[in-house]
C-alpha cells in the first residue's frame, strides 16, 4: 500500500479548512480521532427514529415523495443466477418503471454484479440512469486487495460509473482501522472517475458507535456515498442506523464542507417504509440530500410497491402485483 | 417553502360528541349543579368555545363528598380486592376501545399535538389503570403493613397539563386501595374527566366510587377544605399547593402535593450528543413545555456547550408548531390566555435582565394561544427565567466546568422534583444521580413516564409519591 491519506483528495471543496485529512497519518491517530467522536446512545437512537416514522405523509406530500422515491431507486438484481437477458429486463423497467404511464420517472440507477455491467450500460447509453457495480469481493469482501481492486477496474472499464464497494468487517471489528481505510483510498482510485459508494454492513458491525465510527472512516477515506448493507445479512437497513449515518454525514460537511451520500439497501419494501427514510432525511440531514445525488434506496421489491400506490394516487383505485411486471 | 412540504393530516374530530353543556357526576349520574353557575370551556386553538361547563358550589360539594362517603361505607370499602380490580381493569380496557375518541377530545380541550395525546397521554391512563388493578387484592403485600386499609374519602383536584393522564394518577391508586374519590378537573380542561365519568358509568362502577365535580379555584377550595375529607392530593401550582397544607393544617385529613419544578438537564462533554439534544427537546418542549418536570433548565458543560446549541438549533428549526390534531405538529397550542400572558411576561423579564433569546423561524397561527419553542443563552443563576417556573417551551441554559459545579447549580433551586443526567459514563450517572436533590433523575432520556415508577418531589415540588408501590401509601392507613 503506498496510497496516503493525503491523496485521497477528502475535501476539494472546504470552506472551513480543517485538518481531518491528517487524522488518517498514523492507526494511532486514526483510532484517537474515531474513538473521539460521540458516542450514539443505542435506545436514544431508536426512539428518536420511531418518533420520525409517526410522521404523517399524505395527499400532496405523499404524491411528491413517492416520485422522488422512485427516481432514487438503485434497482437492484445481485443473484447467482442473473443474466444478461434479466439483467435487460431490470433495464426496461429502470427506464420506464411504469410503462401504462409516461409520466412516471426513471430510476436512478441499475445495481448489478460486475459480469453484467457490460449488458446494463448498454442497455442503459444515453438514458442518464447510472450503472452501479458492487466490487471488491461482494458481498464478503473476502479477497486478496489486488482482486478486490481488479473486481473494481473491470467493473469500471465495462461502463459503470457507480461503484459499491464493501469494507472489511473483520479488519474493522479488531480494530485494524488503517487497513480498512487503505483499502478504501485504494478502491477509489482504482474506480477512477466513478462514484464510490462505502457499503459498511451494519448488520455485521452491530452498534451504533461502530456505524458512526465506520460512516466517518468512510468518508475520511474519500467515499462518496456511505451505503448500509449488501442486502445478503440481516437486519440490513435499518431506520435507526440510517439516522445514525444521515447525522454523521450533516457533521461531516459541517466540518469539511464535503457533501457525502446516503444509502440504506436492503429490507425496504414498501412505501411507507420509503417515506419513513425521506422523512428522516429531511429532518435530520436536512433537504440538500433530498436528491437522487445524495439520497438513494438499494433495492428491488420496493419499485413495485411505489408504482402501486402511485397509480393509486392518481386514479383513486388499487392495482395488484398482477399489474405490475416483476423485473 | 421546504422541498418536502407536509401536507395537513388532520385527525378527524367526528369521533367525539362534545355536549353543549355539563353538569355535575355525582353518585353515578350527571346531575345540575344547585348553585346555576357555569363557565366555559375552549379550545385554546381557536379561542371556539366548546362547552358550557357546570360551576360547582358548596351545596354541590356536600353532595359529592357525601355520595362518596355512602359508597365508600356501603360498597367499595367492604368490597373484596379482587373484585375491585375487576372494576379497575374494567375502566382500563374501556379507555383502551375509547383511546381515540379520548386523545382527540384531550388535544381539542388542552391544545397538546394529538400525537402526544395518542401516543403518551391516553396509552398511559390505560397503563395506570391496568398497574393498580394488579394491586388491588395485593395489598397487604405492598409493605404498609399486613392489614393495610383504606384511609376513605379522597379529595383530589389536578392540573391541565395532562388532563386525564393525572385523573388516572389520582384515581387508580385510590380506587386500587379501596377509597372513593371526588375530583375536581382543572378548570380549563374538564372535557376528558366528564367523558371519563361516561366510562364510569359504562363500566357499571357502582354510584359514589368516582364523582368529579367542576368549577374553579373556588370549588377546589371547598373540596380540599370539606370536613368529611380524609385525604386530599393535589397536583398544581406550589401557591395553590401551600395554601391547602395551611388550610388542612391541624385537621384529620393526609396530604400529598405534587407541585411545581425547575428542572435541571445536566449534559457531559461525554453525552450522546444527537441523543441529548433530543432529550433538551423532549425535556422542555413535550406537551408545550406544560409539565411540572420539564427539563427548563439546561445545564451544559462549557466544553461542549458551542457544537450542543448548534445543534439544538437546528433541531428546533424543525419543529413544527400549530393545529393540535394534525399527526405531524410537535408542538400545540398554549392552555390559555393566562398562561400565555405568563410565558410572555417571563420571556420579557429575561431579555431585560440580558439573557439572549432566541427562536426558529415559525409561522403562528392568527387566532388561538401561541408560543414560539424559545432559548435563552447566557442565563445566570439569578435571572428569574433560571429560577421561576415558567411553564412554557422556554429553555434557559446555563454552563459548567465540573461534575461538582453542575451539581451545585442543579440543586440551587428552591424546586425539586426532577432531573437529567447525560454521560456515557455509567459511574458518573449513579454518582451524580445520589446528588441531585430530585424525585426523579433521569439517564440519558427525559420525560418518561412508567406505572411502576414512583414520581414526586423534594422542597417546593412536594411531598407523597405517586406511581408504583410507592403511590399506594398515600391512600392506604396503617
Amino acid at each position: 500500500m503506498t496510497v496516503t491519506a493525503k491523496s485521497t483528495d477528502t475535501s476539494p471543496r472546504v470552506e472551513r479548512p480543517t485538518d481531518l485529512a491528517d487524522v488518517a497519518r498514523s492507526e494511532a491517530a486514526l483510532r484517537t480521532f474515531l474513538h473521539g467522536l460521540p458516542g450514539v446512545d443505542q435506545v436514544g437512537a431508536d426512539a428518536r427514529a420511531a418518533t420520525l416514522g409517526t410522521r404523517s405523509i399524505k395527499t400532496s406530500a405523499k404524491k411528491w415523495a413517492i416520485d422522488l422515491a422512485i427516481r432514487m431507486v438503485d434497482l437492484t438484481t445481485l443473484e447467482g443466477a442473473d443474466t444478461p437477458g434479466k439483467v435487460r429486463a431490470i433495464c426496461a423497467k429502470a427506464r420506464r418503471p411504469d410503462p401504462a404511464d409516461p409520466t412516471c420517472p426513471a430510476v436512478a440507477a441499475v445495481c448489478v454484479y460486475p459480469s453484467m455491467v457490460a449488458t446494463a450500460a448498454e442497455e442503459l447509453r444515453g438514458t442518464g440512469i447510472h450503472v452501479a457495480s458492487v466490487a471488491t469481493a461482494f458481498p464478503s469482501g473476502q479477497a486478496p486487495l489486488a482482486v478486490k481492486l481488479d473486481d473494481t477496474r473491470a467493473a469500471v472499464s465495462d461502463g459503470a460509473d457507480e461503484i459499491d464497494m464493501v469494507i472489511s468487517r473483520g479488519a474493522f471489528l479488531a480494530g485494524r482501522y488503517m487497513e480498512v481505510f487503505d483499502e478504501i483510498v485504494a478502491v477509489k482510485q482504482a474506480a477512477g472517475a466513478a462514484h464510490l459508494k462505502v457499503i459498511l454492513e451494519t448488520g455485521e458491525l452491530a452498534t451504533y458507535d461502530n456505524v458512526r465510527r465506520a460512516s466517518w472512516l468512510g468518508m475520511l477515506a474519500g467515499g462518496d456515498f456511505i451505503k448500509t448493507s449488501t442486502g445478503k445479512i440481516t437486519p440490513a437497513a435499518t431506520l435507526p442506523v440510517t439516522l445514525v449515518m444521515l447525522e454523521a454525514v450533516r457533521d461531516f460537511r459541517s466540518v469539511t464542507g464535503r457533501q457525502v451520500g446516503v444509502k440504506p439497501a436492503g429490507g425496504i419494501r414498501t412505501s411507507k417504509d420509503a417515506i419513513k427514510y425521506l422523512v428522516t432525511v429531511n429532518e435530520t440531514a436536512g433537504e440538500d440530500w433530498l436528491d437522487p445525488d445524495w439520497f438513494r434506496f438499494g433495492a428491488s421489491t420496493l419499485l413495485n410497491d411505489l408504482l402501486m400506490q402511485r397509480t393509486k394516487m392518481a386514479t383513486g383505485r388499487y392495482s395488484g402485483p398482477d399489474y405490475f411486471t416483476l423485473d | 417553502m421546504p422541498a418536502f412540504e407536509y401536507a395537513p393530516a388532520p385527525e378527524s374530530r367526528s369521533i367525539v360528541d362534545i355536549r353543549s353543556s355539563y353538569g355535575l357526576f355525582i353518585n353515578g349520574t350527571f346531575v345540575d349543579t344547585s348553585s346555576g353557575g357555569s363557565r366555559k370551556t375552549v379550545n385554546p386553538a381557536t379561542e371556539e368555545v366548546l362547552a358550557e361547563v357546570a360551576e360547582a358550589g358548596e351545596a354541590d360539594v356536600d353532595a359529592a363528598v357525601g355520595a362518596a362517603r355512602h359508597g365508600y361505607e356501603n360498597v367499595w370499602g367492604p368490597m373484596r380486592g379482587a373484585d375491585r380490580a375487576k372494576y379497575l381493569y374494567r375502566l382500563a380496557r374501556i379507555v383502551q376501545e375509547r383511546a381515540r375518541e379520548l386523545a382527540v377530545l384531550e388535544s381539542i380541550d388542552n391544545g397538546k399535538p394529538i400525537r402526544e395525546s395518542r401516543d403518551v397521554d391516553i396509552p398511559l391512563v390505560a397503563a395506570h389503570f391496568f398497574y393498580y388493578a394488579g394491586w388491588a387484592d395485593k395489598l397487604q403485600h405492598a409493605g404498609f403493613g399486613a392489614i393495610p386499609r383504606p384511609i376513605g374519602v379522597a379529595g383530589q383536584v389536578i392540573p391541565w397539563n395532562f388532563p386525564l393522564l393525572m385523573l388516572a394518577w389520582k384515581i387508580a391508586p385510590a380506587l386500587a386501595a379501596g377509597n372513593t374519590v371526588v375530583l375536581k378537573p382543572a378548570e380549563t380542561t374538564p372535557l376528558t374527566a366528564l367523558a371519563f365519568a361516561d366510562i364510569c358509568q359504562q363500566a357499571d362502577l357502582p354510584p359514589g366510587v368516582v364523582n368529579i365535580i367542576t368549577g374553579g379555584g373556588e370549588t377546589g377550595r371547598l373540596l380540599v377544605e370539606h370536613p368529611d375529607v380524609d385525604k386530599v392530593a393535589f397536583t398544581g401550582s406550589t401557591e395553590v399547593g401551600r395554601a391547602i397544607a395551611k388550610s388542612i393544617a391541624g385537621t384529620k385529613k393526609r396530604l400529598t402535593l405534587e407541585l411545581g419544578g425547575k428542572a435541571a438537564n445536566i449534559v457531559f462533554d461525554d453525552a450522546p450528543i444527537d441523543q441529548a439534544v433530543e432529550g433538551i427537546v423532549n425535556g422542555i418542549f413535550f406537551n408545550q413545555g406544560h409539565v411540572c418536570c420539564a427539563g427548563s433548565r439546561l445545564l451544559v458543560q462549557e466544553s461542549i456547550a458551542e457544537p450542543l446549541l448548534a445543534r439544538l438549533k437546528h433541531r428546533m428549526a424543525t419543529l413544527r408548531v400549530g393545529d393540535p390534531l394534525d399527526k405531524n405538529t410537535d408542538i400545540g397550542a398554549i392552555n390559555s390566555a393566562a398562561q400565555l400572558e405568563r410565558i410572555r411576561e417571563l420571556s420579557a423579564a429575561g431579555e431585560s435582565e440580558g439573557a439572549d433569546r432566541w427562536s426558529p423561524p415559525c409561522e403562528l397561527p392568527d387566532r388561538g394561544f401561541w408560543f414560539a419553542p424559545t432559548l435563552f443563552t447566557g442565563v445566570s443563576q439569578a435571572h428569574r427565567i433560571a429560577r421561576e417556573e415558567i411553564f412554557g417551551p422556554v429553555l434557559s441554559v446555563l454552563t459548567f466546568r465540573t461534575p461538582a459545579e453542575a451539581v451545585e447549580k442543579a440543586n440551587n433551586s428552591p424546586y425539586g422534583l426532577s432531573a437529567g443526567v447525560w454521560t456515557d459514563k455509567g459511574s458518573r450517572i449513579l454518582a451524580i444521580a445520589d446528588q441531585l436533590r430530585a424525585g426523579v433523575v433521569w439517564a440519558n432520556t427525559f420525560n418518561k413516564f412508567d406505572p411502576s415508577s414512583p414520581f414526586g418531589g423534594y422542597k417546593e415540588s412536594g411531598y407523597g409519591r405517586e406511581g408504583g408501590r410507592h403511590g399506594l401509601e398515600a391512600y392506604l392507613a396503617h
